[in-house]
C-alpha cells in the first residue's frame, strides 16, 4: 500500500495533464528587467529593458502572433481600404487610463501625429507615408496615407507606437514630464513603486477592460547587475523568469537541469535579430565579390552557434531572418564549404593584406565568436587581425567605415521594407550611423527593387520582388550573414501563456496564469 | 690560487637551495618559450576538438581544450613564450628609462636631481596598475603597446635605486680621482659608477621581470590584452566566465603564472645572496 500511494499520485497529476488544467488566478511573477532601464515610458524612452518593463503598463492597437498576423488589442477590429491607403481602427470602449480618465480615439491621434512624432525617431521614418491621422468619433481611428507602403499593418505594436495619455502629455516638455516618474497607461498593470537598483513592481490592474485578465496579482521586475547573480537569483527561487540575454549562453545549460524549468525562443520574431559582419565595400580587400565570397563560406557558423551560442538560434541563409515576412527558404546555399571559399579567395584580387577584424563589443560571448571567425578566415587564407575596442570604438569605427570586417546584429521589424533595405540601399550610404548601410553596398538596380516592393499593395507581387532581391544579395554578398541569434526565454515550466506573441515578453504579462 | 668573482658569486648563490629550484623552474619555461612553439608549430587559436575536453581523457589533448575547443596545451606553450617576452622586454625598456634617469639626479644633484625626482614622484604618486589601464585605454591594446605601458609603469623605482646608489659612490675616492684625471661626466658615470651599482639593479631586474608578468596577465585577465596574442592571462580571463563548469581552465595557466613568478623571485632572493657587497666583504 505504502508504495502504491505514490504512483497514484503521479497518475492522477497526469490525468490532470496541462491541456485540462483550468486558467488560476492570483499569484506574484518574479522576473528579471537587465540592464536598469532610464525610465518607463515608452516612446520617450525606446531602450530594449524599458520596452520589457513598459509592454505591462501601455498598450498599442495592435499586438502579432508569431506569424506576425495582427490581432487585437486596444483596436479590437480593423480595416483597410483596397487602394492600401486607408486604414481604418475601431478601438475597445470603456477602456480607462490607470488614473481614471477615460480612454478616447483623441488619445490615439495626440500619441502618433504629436507626441510620437517628436519622440521615436524609428516611427517617424514610416510616419512619412501618413498624410492625415483622424478621430472621426470616440472609437475610431483612421490613418490616411500618402501612397501605399506595404509594411504599414506592422508598426502597431507597442515598442513602435505605443499609446500615451493626451490629458498628461499634451502642452508639456515630454521628455522632462514629471509624470514621466509614475507612467499611466491603459494595460493590464499599474505602476506602483520603482526602488532604483532593486526593484520595479507593477500590480493587477483592477479596471482592465478584459474581464478576466490579467491573471496574476502583481509583477516585480528584479534589478542585478551581474550575469552570474541573475542565474543564482534564478537557482535560488527569487525570480521565475529570465527573459532573454539575461544569463549567459554557457549558463543555460547549467540552469536548464533545474527542476521544473522550461525554455524557449519564441517571442523574437518581431525583431528577428540577425546577426553579421560588415565587410568593407567602399575600399580595401572586401570591395572585391570574391573575396568576400570566400568570406562567407569560410565561417564555420554551425560551430559557432553550437560552441558560442550553446545551440540556441538558426544559421542565417541570406539577408532576411527566416521569421521577418517575406522570406525566402529557396535560395542558392551560403553554407560552410573551405574548398570552395579558397577557391573563390584564388580568383579574387586579395594579395596577403592584413585585414581588420572588430568584434562587437558586448562580452565574452561575441569575443570568442570573432576568435572563431579569426581563426576559420586564416583557415582559409586571409590574414586578419582582431581589433581590441570598447562599445565607443566600435561605433565610431563601423560609423567611419575603420573596419574591413565587423560584427554587428540588427532587429528587422517584421518586415524588409523596415528593417532590412536600410543596411543595403545606396540612399542610406552615410558616415556617422553605425545602423545604416555601413558597408557601403551600391546597386541601382536593388535600389529600384526596394522602392517598388516598399509601395505595392500586392502580397504576392511583395514576396516577388523581395525573393528577386534576396537572390541577388546572395550573389553579391555585401556582407557575411552568421545567425538567427536566439535570445531565450528560461521560466519555471508552471508559469503558463508567458510567451504567446511576436514581440514576447514585450508585449507584457497579460496572459499569463501560474499553476498553484 | 684565485678564484674569479663569477664563481664566488655562483657559490653563494648554489648556497640558496629556494634560488636554485626557482633557477631550475626558470630554464624549464624558458627552454619550452624557445622550443615549444617549433615543436608544437599548430596555431594556439586553432579550433581542435569538441569544446570543454576535459584534461587527461584525451591522448592527443592532453590538458584538454578551452570553450572553443582550442587546445590548452598548445595554448600554455605558446603562452610562455609571450608572458617571458613582455616581461624581459618590458624590464629592459624600464630599465632603459630608469637607469639613466637615477644616474644622472644621482651623479649631478642640485637642480637636475629635483627636477628628475620630482618628475619620478609624478609617476609614482599614481598606482601602477591604473595608471596602466588608463595608457591602455588610450593607445591600441597590441603587444607593443602593452610592453611600452609596463615599462612607464615600471621605471621609477629603478630610477630612485639608481639614484641611491650613485649618490653613495658619487663620493668615493677613485670617482674623485676619475674626476681628477680629466674624464667626461658622462665617461666617469658609465665606466666608473654603472658598474658598481649593477648588483642592486641585477637583484630588482629579477624582480620587475616577475611583476611585468603578472602585469601583463592582470591586464589581459580584464580583457585589456592584444587579442591576436594568446598569453596566460588570455587563458584565465577568457576560462573566468566558465569558472563553474570548467575550473581548470583557469587553474592551469594560473599555475603556470604561479610557477614561473615564484621562480623569479627565489632567483631574485639569490641574486641578492649572491651579489650583496657587504656578505662578499664578510666572506672574504
Amino acid at each position: 500500500m505504502k508504495s502504491f500511494l505514490p504512483s497514484l499520485t503521479v497518475a492522477v497529476a497526469m490525468a490532470l495533464g496541462t491541456p485540462a488544467l483550468a486558467q488560476q488566478s492570483g499569484g506574484t511573477l518574479n522576473m528579471i528587467v537587465q540592464p536598469e532601464p532610464p525610465g518607463l515610458v515608452v516612446g520617450i524612452w525606446q531602450n530594449a529593458p524599458t520596452q520589457l518593463v513598459a509592454g505591462d503598463i501601455y498598450e498599442s492597437l495592435l499586438r502579432y502572433d508569431t506569424d506576425l498576423q495582427p490581432m487585437p488589442s486596444l483596436a479590437h477590429d480593423w480595416s483597410i481600404s483596397d487602394d492600401g491607403l486607408t486604414y481604418t481602427f475601431h478601438l475597445h470602449e470603456g477602456v480607462l487610463w490607470h488614473d481614471g480618465e477615460p480612454f478616447s480615439a483623441d488619445d490615439v491621434v495626440f500619441s502618433v501625429d504629436v507626441l510620437l512624432r517628436e519622440t521615436h525617431p524609428r516611427l517617424r521614418a514610416s510616419l512619412v507615408h501618413v498624410d492625415t491621422i483622424e478621430a472621426p468619433d470616440d472609437n475610431t481611428v483612421v490613418f490616411t496615407l500618402s501612397e501605399p507602403f506595404g509594411p504599414f499593418i506592422g508598426i502597431f505594436e507597442v515598442g513602435t507606437m505605443p499609446i500615451l495619455p493626451r490629458h498628461i502629455y499634451e502642452g508639456t516638455d515630454f521628455a522632462n514630464n514629471p509624470m514621466n516618474a509614475t507612467p499611466i497607461g491603459t494595460g493590464p498593470f499599474r505602476f506602483n513603486e520603482w526602488r532604483q537598483g532593486s526593484y520595479i513592481h507593477l500590480v493587477r490592474n483592477e479596471d482592465y477592460y478584459l474581464d478576466g485578465r490579467p491573471h496574476v496579482d502583481e509583477v516585480y521586475y528584479h534589478v542585478i547587475p551581474d550575469g552570474a547573480s541573475r542565474a543564482v537569483a534564478f537557482e535560488t527561487g527569487v525570480v521565475d523568469v529570465l527573459p532573454g540575454g539575461s544569463v549567459e549562453y554557457f549558463d543555460i545549460e547549467r540552469i536548464m537541469a533545474l527542476p521544473n524549468t522550461c525554455i524557449t525562443d519564441s517571442g523574437w520574431e518581431y525583431f528577428g535579430p540577425l546577426s553579421w559582419l560588415w565587410l568593407n565595400n567602399h575600399e580595401g580587400p572586401m570591395a572585391d565579390v570574391n573575396a568576400r565570397r570566400a568570406v562567407m563560406h569560410a565561417l564555420d557558423r554551425e560551430f559557432m552557434r553550437d560552441a558560442i551560442w550553446a545551440g540556441r538560434g538558426e544559421l542565417a541563409t541570406g539577408p532576411l531572418s527566416s521569421s521577418t515576412r517575406f522570406f525566402d527558404e529557396d535560395l542558392p546555399s551560403i553554407g560552410y564549404d573551405p574548398d570552395l571559399a579558397r577557391e573563390f579567395l584564388a580568383a579574387s584580387d586579395y594579395d596577403g593584406q592584413t585585414l581588420n577584424l572588430l568584434p562587437l563589443p558586448y562580452g565574452e560571448t561575441w569575443q570568442r565568436a570573432a576568435e572563431v571567425a579569426r581563426q576559420n578566415l586564416i583557415d582559409v587564407g586571409f590574414n586578419v587581425n582582431l581589433v581590441a575596442t570598447d562599445v565607443a570604438g566600435w561605433n565610431q569605427r563601423t560609423s567611419d567605415w575603420d573596419f574591413d570586417l565587423a560584427f554587428t546584429f540588427l532587429y528587422q521589424y517584421g518586415d524588409p521594407a523596415l528593417g532590412v533595405a536600410r543596411t543595403y540601399v545606396e540612399s542610406n550610404i552615410e558616415r556617422g550611423s553605425p545602423w545604416n548601410n555601413v558597408s557601403g553596398y551600391r546597386n541601382p538596380e536593388l535600389d529600384a527593387l526596394w522602392d517598388a516592393a516598399a509601395v505595392s499593395t500586392s502580397e504576392e507581387e511583395r514576396q516577388e520582388i523581395y525573393s528577386e532581391i534576396q537572390r541577388r544579395l546572395i550573389e553579391d554578398v555585401p556582407n557575411a550573414w552568421l545567425h538567427e541569434l536566439g535570445f531565450p526565454t528560461i521560466y519555471r515550466c508552471n508559469i503558463h501563456d508567458l510567451v504567446t506573441t511576436a514581440i514576447g515578453l514585450n508585449d507584457g504579462t497579460r496572459d499569463v496564469w501560474i499553476e498553484q | 690560487m684565485t678564484r674569479s668573482p663569477l664563481i664566488l658569486a655562483w657559490r653563494r648563490f648554489a648556497q640558496n637551495r629556494g634560488a636554485v629550484i626557482g633557477l631550475a623552474i626558470l630554464l624549464v619555461v624558458v627552454i619550452v618559450a624557445l622550443l615549444g612553439p617549433t615543436l608544437m608549430p599548430q596555431s594556439p587559436w586553432r579550433m581542435v576538438g569538441r569544446p570543454f575536453l576535459p584534461p587527461l581523457t584525451d591522448g592527443a589533448l592532453p590538458l584538454g581544450t578551452d570553450a572553443v575547443g582550442r587546445d590548452v596545451l598548445t595554448g600554455l606553450v605558446h603562452g610562455a613564450r609571450v608572458s617571458l617576452m613582455v616581461g624581459l622586454v618590458s624590464t629592459m625598456v624600464a630599465l632603459l628609462i630608469g637607469v639613466p634617469v637615477g644616474a644622472l639626479a644621482g651623479y649631478f644633484g642640485g637642480w637636475v636631481d629635483d627636477a628628475l625626482m620630482r618628475f619620478t614622484e609624478f609617476f609614482q604618486t599614481i598606482p601602477s596598475f591604473a595608471l596602466a589601464i588608463v595608457l591602455l585605454a588610450i593607445f591600441q591594446p597590441s603587444l607593443f603597446w602593452i610592453i611600452l605601458t609596463i615599462a612607464i609603469v615600471s621605471w621609477p623605482p629603478v630610477a630612485r635605486l639608481v639614484r641611491g646608489e650613485v649618490l653613495s659612490l658619487r663620493t668615493r675616492e677613485y670617482i674623485e680621482a676619475a674626476i681628477l684625471s680629466g674624464q667626461t661626466s658622462l665617461q666617469i658615470i658609465i665606466r666608473q659608477v654603472l658598474p658598481n651599482a649593477l648588483p642592486p639593479i641585477i637583484v630588482l631586474a629579477s624582480l620587475m621581470v616577475a611583476t611585468a608578468i603578472l602585469l601583463e596577465s592582470s591586464l589581459s585577465f580584464l580583457g585589456l590584452g592584444d587579442p591576436n596574442v594568446m598569453s596566460w592571462g588570455y587563458m584565465i580571463g577568457a576560462a573566468r566566465t566558465v569558472l563553474r563548469t570548467a575550473w581548470w581552465l583557469s587553474f592551469i595557466p594560473g599555475i603556470a603564472i604561479l610557477l614561473t613568478v615564484l621562480a623569479l623571485n627565489l632567483i631574485g632572493e639569490g641574486l641578492n645572496d649572491a651579489l650583496n657587497p657587504r656578505l662578499q666583504r664578510r666572506e672574504e
